[in-house]
């Protein structure tokens, strides 16, 4: 059955060939594997990551700003950017039609994007509406995804937008609050590394995520109800006087909290665009020549020294007084009057008779306690400093000028500071613009017999003969000072530009608001600050005290208007 | 001896029994947590986009406009203003 086949022996050479090729094939494979997995290795690991590891940001909630009652200010909500990573994008022409519809960008655009196969990170649109958002995933194309990010939204739009500033494209703020509470408002981003299938679904994280944390919310001292009304009466003012510019600032007198700031031109915070020179905060960051405005510091230094009383009378001769070279005028003579007087009809040559009979440190004493020369910290970018020249270098004539608020800037918010020390009885306080628990404690500058002196002074300036009895408030007593100054234009006192302001405060009893206003450039023909800035200032303290439910301290038939037919009480400028 | 080597194993395994429970039942408060603090940021993000609407509803020019115009409320004459002190002395 079985036939013997021969053996045949085949050459030893064969089986060794054969097997020195085989595990030369294995040699290979493991220099081959060496080179892959030790030489190689970040490089290849990096790529495979690329393929299916990301990391995501996770956004942190940045605060919210409220005014002084809890109303927002600032907020954020979240809103979707939609990103793609175009090597894992399969999208046919209709699919990309349908997307750059809901994107609201041209298709070509989209394509192009979705083109670049070497980024694996591409923002296709950034900020759209949550729902909007949706109906994009609703698509269902693979390898486009969202990120959740926050839009900052500012419910007071311009009326306060000044104050608050805004924030750029990545939540960062960019001025104004924003941008100096920043820290404070803005969390910590957190991260989170995923591994994601083909599809985009996301099936495990990586390592701990890291939750982000969010920024904390900031209470301002503003009103917006009062903020409202500032601003819209300023707004109205600089209309109706075809002004440049203007500012307001309301503070506290109690607590030197300012409960309004507004300035104009305003801007919409949250579509910031072609804001240049309208997003300045005029009344904390620019300086004028505040004018007469200055005049109660001068009363009050000379009160202080004891070289005049308030029934002092002094000689203001026809109208002009030459110091030196100079000479100043009056364009009222009234040969003689008494301090309260050089203060109620404003006199220029009254105030520098006043100013020349201090030595000049005395002064500069005076100006620097009141916080002029001194930037005002109340953490806001670019605080002014104003200009109040060391006594050193002082002329007779500067020093007489300067009693009148000439040769001496500052900005608005100084100027309203320093008024309180009238209402505060000598005490100057702290301003801030955060909501504060209790009043600080100010430090007296002051006697409390001068600054009374000084406010019955000031109530005598909106009384019928004073330079502003449109400042008068119903209800109310008010005491205030007005300012007419020439504008300082490189250098020179510009003949025909003025900025007119008026500083006062109510009820005049025990003042519970100060306000400044400040218009720039009124030029339709009347540009007095008693004619200008002190009906802003009557408006908006009447209502604002009224908001506050603070008592009356006067009949409500307080207000005397003088006849049509009066001679106006000119403001020397 | 026997007896006793019983006793620790029966212990054994009532306590990994114990702790396999114990376990799941964290797992499940974990993602109870999670979900819970999902519904927390989700509420926050609702609670924000309410204000939002509600203060921009509440815009005070809005208000103005609406009841000087719509309205045809005015701000009575100061005159007519009575100001009631707190306690109900004058």
């Amino acid at each position: 059955m079985a036939i013997a086949q021969p053996i045949i022996l085949l050459p030893a050479w064969r089986r060794r060939t054969l097997l020195i090729v085989v595990l030369m094939c294995f040699v290979v494979l493991l220099g081959r594997a060496v080179y892959l997995q030790g030489l190689h290795t970040d490089f290849l690991q990096q790529k495979g990551d690329a393929r299916y590891s990301r990391t995501l940001k996770l956004s942190a909630h940045r605060g919210m700003m409220a005014d002084r009652n809890g109303e927002a200010l600032a907020i954020s909500t979240p809103v979707e950017s939609v990103w793609a990573s175009p090597p894992d994008v399969t999208i046919n022409p209709d699919q990309l039609k349908k997307l750059a519809q809901l994107l609201h960008v041209k298709p070509s655009e989209v394509g192009k994007k979705l083109e670049n196969s070497e980024r694996e990170f591409v923002y296709l649109k950034r900020r759209m509406p949550p729902e909007e958002a949706a109906r994009v995933m609703q698509l269902g194309i693979p390898g486009i995804f969202l990120q959740r990010e926050y839009r900052r939204f500012y419910p007071a739009g311009d009326v306060a937008a000044h104050l608050i500033g805004f924030t750029g494209i990545e939540d960062n703020g960019q001025e104004g609050v924003e941008l100096v509470y920043n820290d404070w408002l803005s969390g910590k981003q957190g991260s989170r590394r995923v591994i994601k299938d083909r599809q985009g679904h996301i099936i495990e994280d990586q390592e701990a995520v890291k939750v982000p944390q969010d920024g904390h919310d900031l209470v301002l001292s503003i009103d917006r109800k009062i903020q409202y009304l500032a601003h819209r009466e300023l707004a109205r003012a600089v209309e109706q006087h075809k002004a440049r510019a203007g500012a307001i600032v309301v503070l506290d007198a109690k607590t030197g909290e300012v409960l309004a700031i507004s300035n104009q031109p305003s801007y919409n915070p949250n579509n910031p665009v072609n804001i240049t020179g309208r997003s300045r905060n005029r009344a904390i960051v620019d300086t004028f020549e505040p004018g007469s405005t200055l005049k109660p510091f001068t009363a009050a230094a000379v009160l202080e020294a004891g070289t005049f009383r308030p029934d002092t009378m002094i000689d203001t001769g026809n109208g002009s007084l030459t110091i030196g070279k100079a000479t100043i005028h009056d364009p009222h003579p009234a040969n003689a009057l008494d301090v309260a007087h050089v203060i109620q009809k404003s006199s220029n040559i009254g105030a520098a008779k006043m100013a020349l009979s201090l030595k000049p440190q005395v002064l500069w004493g005076m100006f620097n306690q009141m916080g002029f020369g001194a930037p005002v910290p109340v953490g806001f970018p670019g605080e002014a400093t104003g200009r109040l020249r060391p006594w050193q270098h002082w002329q007779p004539i500067e020093q007489a000028t300067m009693a009148y608020g000439h040769g001496i800037s500052v900005s608005l918010l100084q100027l309203v500071r320093a008024y309180g020390v009238f209402a505060n009885d000598g005490e100057i306080k702290p301003v801030s613009l955060l909501k504060i628990k209790e009043a600080p404690i100010g430090q007296h500058v002051i006697s409390v017999q001068t600054a009374r002196e000084v406010r019955a002074m000031l109530e005598l300036v909106v009384q019928p003969g004073g330079t502003a009895p449109k400042a008068q408030v119903m209800g109310y007593r008010v005491a205030g000072k007005t300012g007419t100054a020439h504008k300082l234009i490189n250098g020179e006192y510009a003949e025909d530009r003025y900025v007119s302001s008026f500083v006062g405060m109510a009820p005049a009893s025990s003042p519970r608001l100060i306000i400044a206003v400040m218009i720039d450039e009124p030029s339709d023909g009347q540009y007095y600050g008693g004619a200008v800035a002190a009906p802003v200032f009557s408006a908006v303290m009447g209502d604002a005290l009224r908001m506050l439910a603070v008592p009356q301290d006067a009949p409500t038939n307080n207000v005397v208007i003088p006849p049509d037919d009066a001679p106006e009480v000119k403001e020397v400028v | 001896m026997i007896k006793l080597n019983l006793i620790l194993f029966a212990l054994a395994i009532v306590s990994a029994l114990g702790t396999v429970t114990s376990q799941h039942k964290a797992r499940k408060l974990y993602i109870e947590l999670q979900q819970q603090q999902e519904l927390v940021r989700q509420y926050d993000v609702e609670w924000g986009q309410l204000q939002l609407e509600q203060s921009t509803w509440a815009m005070h020019a809005r208000i103005e406009q609406i009841a000087t115009g719509h309205l045809q409320m005015q701000v009575p004459d100061t005159a007519r203003i009575q100001a009631v002190a707190p306690g109900g002395a004058h």
